[in-house]
């Protein structure tokens, strides 16, 4: 294998979707056993470029060459024939299937009769013991954990002997530590001559992984340096476009306690991962973050909170008194506002509009409805007061809110739970996959909550956002919950360790 | 492919109602290649569908009474494919109905008309709904899809009904003609027009789908519907009773088939046979989506599915063209209609394939 | 219990399931390949009235018993194709193109055997396909007229059972079809295409339901009637479900409810002056509710049913 040979060329890439510009003549070149960071912020156009490359999206204008090659546009097959493969941020294996035959999949003919298992048996294994990704190839994917999902992902292209691997935010489902593992394994397998684009928009880990970076912003390439000589402040500059206000936060005055989990289990439910024997309390005038890999019992808590689920056992308290049915409506009247994990899913009907996704929450009581009829003329103007106080960009009230970007449906949801000024927040990934604005404006309202008394339990995947809102960590790991203590007093090290089950550890880890 | 899809940011009424216009149309043109091969005239066939169903005013009468039945049963449809809620059912659930009505209204109360015709349409509503009820629950608390259970009780029921017309219900007058006793006449709905058949069934269609309408655009519960149908997941997280409101749902439209029943034996027939419904349960489908689901829309689908049938028949008369062409059309129509909603739902672009060429 | 005993002991009885079952091979294996692939038919109703009106009329004309075998798949394929072009190519809702694909195939049906016989009272008959017996094995008590003294569309539908359950867990295709009923996604990720693989299975599924059809004219009866399909299409969607879309279990399923259907047909001839002619006749229906209730919850659904993929979508 030669060394620094181009094993990749995009050229002048431009693709709109409508009005966005998603990539305006985007250029980037790949050479063997190199490992390329693309760095940018969600929506800077890195995963639209992706998709043209690997053939999911058709470019307006531009051209793919993969070592020197035209690669036809539109095309998932020429793109893998031509040794492109891409491990997406939502994995794309089938379920239902084995690990190794989600490798196997397409790469016989369709019409062949039989099939040679023992053959492609013997490859994928010699694959798994030169790259160190091991993984049980005879289990059905749906039984594997997501560190394994995405070994199997990796496996799958390297199955198909590419060239180039295209990994989309990798680390976002891993822990730290697990992140480590995959750093090595993408180490490992430049060293043997592949080019590697890894997707990201977090600094720290594309600065530990990456040979070069290439910043985009707004669909434009913001900047190109080698990681060597990168310095971290010049490339967050480059990436936001302008410097960032810090995040202002005062000091937490801890009032009474609003919420208490006492000895909360949940088994079966609405909640994949199981919540085991939680205590923990949150009180008025503090932000409280939950760290944890996605599905470690997140989900358990975030549906307590939500009034979908009751504790199979142990009591939730709220202002001391237990919560008694499963029923959303209860929980806003006792002053919770909730934001969902999933907004678009579970946070607003698409095809209702933005009045009606407001109003809904409270849709049977006064001033929205009368004796079982609406009040549409409330419903509208309170909605144009949100509009209007939360900067909610949509053609207007009556608009699908379908048509509303992420960072907007947020907005509505942050007008439709804070305008009656709960006393308990629960934000659920508040941010995530939101611009850096929409991010600030929702940081913002969250500290302002607090401020004013409210208890706020923010759950992240984002390390960073959690050490920039919460004053005291809670971590979750195999449904146990851990009060981590104060943030002023841990690191991004302590919480992993925590993430990743070593409890011991935990204790009073006060940094030098 | 060089063909983009952009979901449509809003599709005005306009193009909702040219959509279902053109695909009737589309459904009667389409027909003109079966006519052509069984040996007719497409143009003399649809002058003959016209005049069967328009010509004079026994045969709009005829028209009306034939849209009777399909109005409410496909207020049925629209009602519960707005929520999402597969009812496939509406066949069986109108035989229900007359069976209620029967058993309700055969003898078995003794009360003044005025007081009788409400309880008849009562038992039919509540029959039907049940009937429905039932999937709705089976689907909430087993898992199990509505669709085929709805459908496989269609036939149940109408083996159920044979059963206790040849047994417990048989009119001992009917000379071995498996019927049921007749509705006693203080049960029975008048005719609007003297000699015509057209009868008051009529009017509680036309109350139910203006009714209907309130209900979706002004309720509290309209509003709830909605939001469960387009997104459960959004609904329950916002605090709507799922379940509650689904099988508010599922009486909802199951009552509205089973007053399509009770309609046909207190205005039609005045006895129950199982040859009460030519398949006005499964055409509620098809007069649903032809009217976009929309309550109103219905009384006018069902109107133009109506006047087929009635049309189709007197054409088959003078042609000797089978009179399964209307089933045809009907058929037609709903899959015209469907592939009319891509055309709503989507705006589609052609993509030259320059983007090869274009660089720079 | 006597009668119980002189049920089960007859040749006859299980001769009788076996025959009863074999439409409903053709079409749960049908109806499961399309949802193997992501695509509920509910087509199926229509598209057996399709095969039986086609295989019957066909052979009627003057073509060949086999030849009206292949005239019913074609129907069934084509009908197939456009509920594929419905649904996999525009994705339109499966459950509408479903119904309206049997509204159209039975009034098409309808239409053309009006057509082609405008006045008849009792329908013309064809000569059937007739039970081959092997010698010897047909001769064994019990499974021997059950099994080996069937007409050759019943070995038929034995013989699809096992290549359908090879083509899915033995080939590449196979591999390919599970898939992409599960996640569309990893499909085309691996650079195949999902509406090819979607448009193949709905068409090869809607001719295997036909030849259910055609079962019916062409070896049960010997005749084509109006309302003779009767539901049997609704039930084999309600088997897939009981047999967890696979093949091996799809021929107990079918084989369990022909046995049934043919004990209550025996059962009423002894009892039926007690109990009405119609509760026996629902049984079938009730039972079919029932299995489906019974294995609703724990059903393994293929992830991707009623699920449409537009090429290069956003997961």
């Amino acid at each position: 294998m030669q060394d620094n040979q181009i094993v990749l060329s995009l050229e002048g890439i431009t693709k709109r979707f409508g009005a966005l510009m998603a990539n305006d003549q985007l250029d980037l070149t790949l050479r063997s056993g190199e490992i390329l960071a693309l760095l940018g912020e969600n929506g800077a156009g890195k995963t639209t470029l992706m998709n043209i490359l690997f053939g999911h999206y058709v470019q307006d204008e531009g051209v793919v060459r993969v070592a020197g090659k035209v690669l036809p546009p539109g095309s998932p097959g020429a793109a893998l024939a031509a040794g492109v493969g891409m491990v997406h941020q939502h994995f794309a294996l089938a379920e239902n299937l084995t690990g190794f035959d989600n490798i196997r999949l397409g790469t016989e003919p369709l019409m062949r009769l039989g099939s040679s298992r023992a053959a492609a048996r013997r490859k994928v294994e010699q694959i798994m013991g030169e790259s160190g990704l091991e993984v049980d190839l005879d289990r059905r994917v749906a039984a594997l954990t997501v560190g394994e999902k995405q070994r199997v992902e990796i496996l799958k292209a390297l199955y198909r002997n590419v060239r180039v691997l295209i990994l989309d935010e990798p680390t976002a489902v891993l822990t730290p530590q697990e992140a480590e593992g995959l750093f090595a394994v993408l180490r490992r397998l430049a060293a043997n001559g592949l080019g590697v684009i890894f997707i990201s928009h977090k600094l720290g880990e594309v600065l530990a992984v990456s040979h070069r970076i290439l910043v985009l912003r707004g669909g434009r390439k913001a900047g190109e340096l080698v990681t060597a000589q990168a310095d971290r402040r010049a490339i967050a500059d480059l990436m936001v476009g302008k410097s960032v206000a810090e995040l202002k936060r005062t000091a937490p005055e801890p009032g009474k306690t609003l919420v208490e989990f006492r000895d909360v289990s949940l088994m079966r439910g609405v909640a994949r991962a199981p919540l085991v024997h939680a205590n923990f309390t949150l009180r008025a005038g503090e932000i409280v973050g939950v760290a944890g890999v996605s599905g470690n019992g997140q989900a358990a808590i975030a549906a307590l909170l939500s009034g979908l689920a009751l504790p199979s056992s142990g009591q939730v308290l709220l202002d001391g008194a237990p919560v008694t049915s499963a029923d959303p409506r209860a929980l806003v009247t006792a002053g919770v506002a909730r934001m969902p994990e999933d907004r678009q899913h579970d946070g607003v009907v698409g095809t209702m509009s933005v009045a009606d996704n407001i109003a809904i929450e409270e849709v049977r009581r006064r001033p929205f409805a009368r004796m079982g009829f609406l009040n549409r003329k409330a419903m509208r103007q309170r909605a144009l007061d949100a509009i209007a106080a939360y900067d909610i960009r949509c053609p207007g009230p009556d608009a699908e809110a379908r048509l509303l970007s992420g960072g907007n449906v947020q907005k509505l949801i942050l007008a439709r739970v804070l305008e009656r000024e709960p006393k308990i927040i629960l934000a659920n990934q508040p941010t995530r996959g939101l611009d850096v604005g929409a991010q600030a404006e929702v940081h913002r309202r969250i500290i302002a909550a607090r401020d004013r008394g409210a208890a706020v339990l923010v759950i992240s995947e984002d390390l960073d956002e959690l050490f920039a809102l919460a004053d005291r960590f809670l971590v979750v790991h195999a449904g146990e919950v851990t009060d981590a203590g104060p943030s002023t007093a841990l690191d991004r090290s302590t919480v992993g360790l925590l993430m990743a089950g070593h409890i011991n550890t935990a204790a009073p880890a006060i940094p030098a | 492919m060089s063909f983009r899809l952009e979901p449509r940011a809003d599709a005005s009424l306009a193009l909702k109602l040219t959509v279902s216009l053109a695909a009737g149309l589309a459904a009667l043109l389409l027909v003109a290649l079966p006519v052509l091969l069984a040996g007719g005239n497409p143009l003399n066939a649809y002058a003959l569908i016209i005049q069967g169903a328009f010509g004079s005013m026994f045969a709009f009468s005829e028209t009306l009474n034939r849209a009777t039945p399909l109005i409410l049963t496909g207020l049925a449809a629209a009602v519960a494919f707005r929520a999402r809620l597969w009812n496939i059912g509406a066949e069986g659930q109108l035989y229900i109905g007359a069976l209620a009505a029967i058993m309700v209204g055969s003898g078995l109360l003794a009360m003044p008309p005025a007081l009788l015709i409400p309880t008849v349409m009562i038992a039919g509503f509540l029959a039907g709904g049940m009937m429905m009820v039932i999937p709705a629950i089976l689907k909430q608390r087993f898992g199990a899809d509505e669709v085929v259970i709805t459908l496989l009780l269609n036939f149940v029921v109408i083996l159920l009904v044979q059963m206790l017309i040849e047994g417990p219900l048989k009119d001992p007058l009917s000379m071995g003609w498996p019927q049921s006793v007749p509705l006693l006449a203080e049960a029975r709905f008048d005719k609007l027009v003297p000699r015509l058949r057209m009868h008051w069934g009529l009017v509680v269609g036309l109350v139910a789908a203006v009714l209907l309408w309130l209900m979706v655009r002004k309720t509290v519960l309209g509003f709830e519907i909605k939001a469960v149908g387009e997104n459960h997941a959004a609904a329950r997280f916002a605090g709507i009773p799922v379940n509650a409101t689904m099988l508010k749902v599922a009486l909802l439209s199951g009552g509205l088939a089973g007053l399509a029943g009770v309609g046909e034996v207190a205005g039609v027939k005045g006895y129950l046979s199982s040859d009460l419904s030519p398949g006005f349960g499964y055409t509620g489908i098809v007069v649903a989506m032809l009217a976009g689901l929309s309550p109103i829309g219905t009384v006018f689908a069902a109107l133009f599915v109506a006047a087929v049938f009635v049309g189709a028949d007197s054409m088959s008369r003078a042609t000797g063209i089978s009179n399964y062409l209307a089933d045809l059309v009907v058929a037609l129509s709903l899959l015209c209609v469907l592939v009319g909603s891509f055309f709503v739902r989507f705006r589609v672009h052609h993509e030259p394939d320059a983007a090869l060429a274009r660089r720079r | 219990m006597d009668v119980l005993f002189d049920i089960f002991g007859s040749a006859n009885f299980w001769a009788a399931a076996v025959r009863i079952a074999t439409p409903l091979i053709f079409g749960v294996l049908g109806a499961l390949l399309c949802e193997r692939a992501g695509v509920l038919n509910l087509g199926i109703e229509g598209i057996f009235v399709a095969g039986a009106m086609a295989g019957w009329i066909a052979v009627w004309l003057g073509a060949g018993l086999w030849g009206g075998v292949l005239v019913a798949a074609l129907a069934g394929a084509v009908f197939g194709l456009l509920h594929a072009m419905l649904t996999v190519i525009l994705g339109l809702s499966q459950h509408v193109s479903g119904i309206g694909i049997t509204l159209l195939a039975t009034s098409l049906s309808y239409f053309t055997y009006r057509t082609a016989l405008p006045s008849v009272t009792s329908p013309p008959r064809i000569t059937p396909f007739q039970p081959i017996a092997i010698p010897g094995l047909s001769d064994l008590p019990l499974i021997g007229p059950a099994l080996f003294a069937q007409t050759p569309l019943t070995w038929l539908a034995f013989a699809l059972v096992a290549v359908i359950a090879l083509l899915l867990y033995r080939t590449p295709l196979g591999l390919a079809i599970r898939a992409v009923g599960d996640n569309p996604a990893a499909v085309e990720a691996q650079g195949l295409s999902v509406q090819g693989l979607r448009i193949g299975a709905v068409v090869a599924g809607s001719a295997l339901m036909a030849l259910g059809g055609a079962f019916l004219t062409l070896s049960a009866f010997d005749a084509f009637f109006f309302g003779m399909v009767n539901g049997r299409g609704w039930i084999c969607i309600a088997l897939v479900v009981f047999a967890s879309w696979q093949p091996g279990k799809a021929l107990l399923g079918a084989l369990l409810f022909g046995a049934f259907d043919a004990f209550q047909i025996r059962l009423q001839a002894e009892i039926g002056q007690v109990v009405p002619g119609q509760v026996f006749l629902m049984l079938p229906y009730l039972l079919s509710i029932l299995a489906l209730v019974l294995v609703a919850r724990r059903a393994d659904y293929p992830r991707a049913l009623l699920q449409p993929w537009f090429k290069g979508q956003r997961h």
